[in-house]
């Protein structure tokens, strides 16, 4: 489904030049619960990102469903990532100014369909996450647990078939955390693919496999 | 998706109350001046009675002659107009041919009291190509003319002065030192409407003297009906012929060779009017094309601060602008994103300039700076209000919006503008 081949990723100043990722080999499949670990600025966020199609490797192809996206265009890889990806951050990234039901729309606000479906697939999200007594609350106005479960409906609304999580617990306590990764683990069982950035090994343990990364590369 | 945005627009405004509020001054301010000139400009040019058929109408108003060592220049004559204008009423395309004198100031006492009103001199073809709003009687004729009958058609504020508002019709008036009989009372006219405002309109032919008939230059001015606007280039063309006709009879050929004068349109009329066509090289176009440009000068100083606000407000919006772009909104759709969002504000801001260009164009028709001034906010005004509303939020929202458009969406997570 995600094939990375020897994929690297270096940042360029006038001075220095910084490798982020070296020669990455990494082969996702359909239906994968997958974890990525390391320590901080090994890179895992900067794979989830090549993954998501939000960066550009330096060198090296991606390949989703088989085809590359290297060299696409901003429209092409703006609509790849409409259709097939789903985002979750760790900092939740809602729009404060827009309720909870028009932050799970915004994706669907890019595909042509009517506001009456188009609120119609939000509600659905937001009932699968447990949040559809919150459409009119504003993001301000919800714990962070709630918050990221808002964000696991706007990344779930289109029916991406793949969903990428960069540390979607690391804002929140445990038990919330908990229930985020219940959620993730439904959407799996419910045959989307997930790739998730954690730092927690307990949350790791409960994936399919663990790609580990050390200053950039993969050591497992 | 549009509500969306609006929804987006209005919220942002709200955020930053300060800023919002500098920004909506500006345009408020801006829009506020320009819909008062348009307004005036409008009222200046705008088919309305009684020149209810100006964009069928050509008016002579500028005739200059030139020698090796001289030139003269200024409102026809009537001998000229009435040998070399007079004639084009045999054109086909040619519905009515009209001479009459610019108004000038006359002077009347009443009661002891001394009036000052404006008068004008016109023949019985003036009536039928204008269309005032008769209160009383009608319009002299051209057999009145003819027959140099002293007969006058006075505006209301006229009849109010000398008459106390009471019925003039019949009734006699003294103006400069002459005696009229009111054959017609007439709603007024802005004095914005050079061809047609007066207070006192009388026959050409009770001018004090006769010399006027022969006189190439100054005073008078010629107006020309055509059957329909696609007559008009054949009307010119054809005066351009009258004229080299003429050259070869000018009054002073030792001194002048040449004749230059146009059938011109109203807004060229007026740019001769007001000094800035006086030259032959300074065409309509070219002052269109200036006004054009002090328009976008004037509108350049809000623009700037927009741009300014617009630009600074990137970084506040860096994350929505990465979840977006991460949720499949392309660079395109975000500029069209921020470009509505800017037209929400400059919108607000054109309607709070035209709702302050209310009471102030009320207090310009009450000032009588502009002489029966009438200046409105019609349907026109506040389409052109809109159009300059709309080219000013696209204007200083298309930059901004390309630079927050290219913000990499994961700088942008991150919260960076660069």
């Amino acid at each position: 489904m995600i094939h990375l081949d020897q994929v690297s990723k270096m940042y360029r100043t006038d001075r220095i030049e910084t490798t982020a990722l070296d020669n990455i080999n990494l082969a996702v499949e359909k239906g994968e619960f997958v974890s990525i670990m390391g320590p901080s600025g090994c890179g895992k966020s900067t794979l989830l990102n090549l993954m998501g199609l939000l960066d550009e490797p330096s060198a090296g192809k991606v390949e989703l469903d088989g085809i590359s996206i290297n060299g696409q265009g901003d429209r092409a890889l703006a609509r790849v990532r409409n259709e097939r990806i789903g985002f979750i951050f760790q900092q939740f990234h809602l729009v404060s100014d827009l309720s909870v039901l028009d932050n799970v729309e915004i994706p669907l606000l890019y595909r042509k369909m009517s506001n009456k479906e188009r609120r119609k697939a939000a509600l659905a999200a937001l009932d699968r996450v447990g949040l559809s007594s919150r459409t009119r609350h504003f993001p301000t106005q919800l714990s962070g647990g709630q918050q990221q479960r808002v964000a696991i409906a706007r990344a779930i609304v289109g029916r991406p078939s793949i969903l990428l999580a960069d540390e979607p617990t690391g804002n929140l306590d445990s038990q919330m955390g908990d229930e985020i990764m219940d959620i993730l683990e439904g959407l799996n069982a419910e045959g989307a693919t997930v790739v998730m950035v954690t730092h927690d090994p307990r949350l790791a343990e409960r994936t399919h496999r663990t790609v580990r990364l050390f200053d950039g590369r993969q050591v497992q | 998706m549009i509500r969306n945005y609006l929804k987006v627009a209005l919220k942002v405004l709200a955020r930053r109350k300060f800023f919002t509020f500098i920004s909506l001054f500006g345009i408020s301010v801006t829009m506020l001046v320009l819909l008062v000139a348009t307004a005036i400009f409008d009222h200046s040019l705008a088919p309305q009675a009684p020149e209810t058929r100006s964009e069928r109408t050509l008016g002579i108003y500028r005739l200059t002659m030139r020698g090796p060592e001289n030139t003269q220049s200024s409102d026809p004559g009537y001998g000229f107009l009435d040998r070399y204008a007079r004639p084009l009423a045999k054109l086909p395309g040619v519905e009515k041919v009209s001479l009459l004198s610019s108004a000038q100031p006359a002077v009347s006492y009443v009661g002891g009291k001394k009036i000052e009103s404006q008068l004008r001199h016109t023949d019985g073809e003036f009536w039928q190509i204008m269309e005032f709003e008769l209160l009383e009687g009608g319009p002299f004729t051209v057999e009145d003319e003819r027959d140099a009958r002293f007969v006058a058609v006075i505006n209301e504020t006229t009849r109010r002065r000398f008459f106390d508002g009471q019925p003039a019709a019949g009734r006699t008036i003294e103006v400069d030192g002459q005696r009229f009989r009111v054959v017609g009372v007439v709603r007024d006219v802005p004095m914005l409407r050079f061809s047609s405002s007066a207070d006192v309109w009388v026959p050409i032919s009770t001018s004090k003297s006769a010399s006027y008939k022969e006189q190439w230059m100054g005073g008078f001015e010629g107006l020309i009906l055509a059957r329909d606007r696609a007559d008009l280039p054949a009307i010119k063309a054809e005066l351009q012929s009258l004229l080299r006709e003429a050259e070869h009879h000018l009054p002073d050929p030792k001194r002048y060779k040449t004749l230059t004068a146009g059938a011109d349109t109203l807004f060229e009329g007026l740019v001769h009017k007001v000094g800035l066509g006086d030259s032959d090289k300074l065409r309509p176009a070219a002052v269109k094309a200036v006004l054009f440009l002090l328009m976008l000068l004037f509108m350049l100083l809000p623009t700037l601060n927009l741009v300014n606000i617009n630009l600074s407000r990137i970084l506040d919006r860096a994350s929505e602008i990465g979840v977006r772009k991460a949720f499949g909104a392309s660079s395109r759709t975000l500029v069209g994103q921020f470009v509505v969002e800017n037209l929400v504000l400059t919108l607000l801001g054109a309607m709070t300039g035209l709702l302050l260009a209310i009471p102030v164009l009320a207090a310009l028709n009450a000032s009588g700076v502009l002489a029966y001034a009438r200046l409105g906010l019609n349907l026109r005004v506040f389409l052109y209000g809109l159009a300059m509303a709309i080219f000013f939020g696209v204007l200083s929202g298309v930059y901004p919006a390309w630079r927050m458009s290219k913000l990499h969406p994961v700088q942008a997570l991150r919260g960076r503008s660069v």
